[in-house]
């Protein structure tokens, strides 16, 4: 992504910041301006708590330009507790202990380098919720 | 509204076409076409086509293939939808007939994959999902219906294996088109065995990248009548498109293909059908778990039992619900743009009992299914054989 798209994206990739909807209350991730529950508008913003559980999960071997150095990375659809899902990749987890329905949390993490002269551009990431692991431990 | 017949029909092998740039291979469909048809011009030409921009570097493709053809003059625009590119052309033809605009009509799906390498080609094809939101996280196409794949065997407890069923029969039928991308048959041994490109989809899930072009010559009832190429005469009964959600994330329910359940819906009360009377169904089979969640959408088979279908043979020529007759996108090959305009070509060849080997018996009403994205696009044509 351009440097002024990532720039124009970072509330929500740094913080998760979406949107919640004055008429339904639905939470809403990413930002779209038009709720789509209800088709109000929704422009009043809301920061998701980061917690969720996972839906479904990959791994991707044959990446994308721009992601060669990271692959194989495990990828998933997390539902997030507030309502809305997000694709997001998953760390600190090698790909064969990912489980569906397993409680996950957002992080901030390098997504990729844009070469020499590119940014590098930080998002989000979901691991293993930490507390949930040390009660299990 | 006015009725629309094919006309002409022509179409490349689909496969990697080293020798020929895009437009050469859109020239290779869309004389073989005219020619079918018996016409020398055409009042419009309309262009499917998904990547040229990026893999080509060449947009502008309607004054560019007119031009290339011999038809310098007419109105000529390119039409993108993602995958379901070709379809969009076929519906926008359709339209300009059925609205009484034009006569004659030439629409044409083209695609050339195979001029750049395997991540821009990658990169290149999740531009039809969100780019902001799923691409941008390095999630490829593949991922995507990986993630659904994953999540449809997790909630109705069915194993991989069972979604071979699909790619062996596109592989047999594939055999039976001198078209195909790969005529080889292949086994459930050989499925399972499948190198692995996004758990849980193998290279045998999946359709492959390649060149290809199709074309047809749309026309008016009375222009139907005064040309004719002594085939029996083929006519679009059904034509319709609805969208859903760009995002996966987006979508209320994510094994739930809703935009094929609105326009087949649509196509079905248009062309005064029901689904029982649907001889054959080229569907968009891009992934193996795209077919499981078409023939459930489109309402062959129950939530989850769309797998099922395909185990219990019924998917096959002789079967209650032949799918991807001519090896569907899986064997034929899946040019992303010319896809929606081959599945139309070889119902095409049903209905007028050209299949050869694959002829499926007394065929005479045929379902066709584009999709664009991960089924944010859906085009759903009927066609009838008179
Ligand atoms: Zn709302």
């Amino acid at each position: 992504m351009s440097v002024a798209r990532t720039w124009r994206t970072r509330k929500q990739r740094y913080a998760l910041v979406g949107e919640r909807c004055d008429y339904c209350q639905n939470a809403i991730f990413p930002p779209r301006d038009v709720c789509p529950h209800c088709a109000e508008p929704a422009q009043k913003e809301f920061a998701l708590s980061g917690r969720g559980t996972v839906y479904s999960y990959t791994t991707v071997f044959d990446p994308p330009t721009g992601f060669d150095a990271f692959a194989p990375y495990p990828v998933a659809l997390v539902k997030l507790d507030e309502g809305p899902m997000v694709t997001a990749q998953l760390t600190d987890i090698m790909p064969d202990q990912v489980k569906i329905g397993m409680p996950v949390e957002m992080v901030t993490r390098k997504l990729n380098e844009q070469g020499d002269e590119g940014i590098i551009v930080y998002s989000y990431k979901f691991r293993p919720q930490l507390q949930r692991q040390a009660l299990a431990a | 509204m006015r009725p629309v017949y094919i006309a002409g029909i022509g179409q490349t092998p689909v496969g990697e076409q080293w020798e020929r740039s895009l437009r050469h291979i859109a020239h290779d469909a869309i004389i073989p076409a005219m020619r079918d048809a018996q016409i020398e011009r055409a009042d419009a030409l309309y262009v499917g086509n998904m990547l040229s921009g990026e893999l080509v570097g060449q947009e502008h493709l309607g004054a560019l293939v007119a031009d290339f053809v011999g038809l310098r003059g007419i109105e000529a625009y390119k039409v993108e939808a993602a995958c379901g590119s070709g379809a969009a052309a076929l519906r926008t033809g359709y339209m300009a007939v059925a609205g009484g605009l034009h006569d004659v009509v030439i629409v044409a799906g083209v695609e050339k994959m195979t001029d750049t390498v395997g991540r821009e080609t990658t990169a290149a094809l999740a531009m039809a999902a969100d780019q902001e939101y799923e691409a941008a996280e390095g999630v490829s196409f593949v991922a995507l219906n990986a993630l659904l794949m994953r999540r449809y065997m997790y909630e109705y407890d069915i194993p991989h294996g069972a979604f071979g069923y699909f790619a062996v029969n596109a592989h047999h039928n594939a055999a039976g088109n001198p078209n195909a991308m790969f005529p080889n048959s292949i086994t459930l041994e050989s499925y399972r065995k499948a190198t692995m490109i996004a758990d849980p989809i193998n290279l045998l899930d999946s359709s492959p990248i390649c060149d290809g072009a199709a074309a047809l010559v749309l026309v008016s009832e009375d222009y139907a009548r005064s040309v004719g190429n002594g085939r029996r005469p083929v006519r679009i009964a059904g034509s319709a498109v609805a969208t859903d959600s760009l995002a996966i994330h987006d979508r209320r329910d994510p094994l739930w293909l809703d935009a094929a359940f609105i326009s087949s819906r649509k196509a079905y009360q248009q062309a005064g059908v029901s689904i029982d009377d649907i001889d054959l169904f080229e569907l968009h089979d891009a992934f193996t778990i795209m077919a499981a969640l078409s023939l459930e959408a489109n309402g062959f088979a129950e939530r989850g039992r769309g797998v099922r279908l395909a185990e219990e043979g019924e998917i096959t020529i002789e079967g209650r619900v032949p799918i991807a007759t001519m090896g569907g996108l899986k064997a034929r090959g899946h040019p992303v743009g010319a896809t929606g305009v081959y599945q139309v070509l070889e119902a095409t060849l049903q209905l007028q009992g050209l299949a050869g080997p694959n002829q499926v018996e007394n065929a005479s009403i045929a379902m066709t299914q584009n999709i664009g994205g991960s089924g944010a696009t859906i085009l759903t044509h009927i066609l009838v054989g008179e």
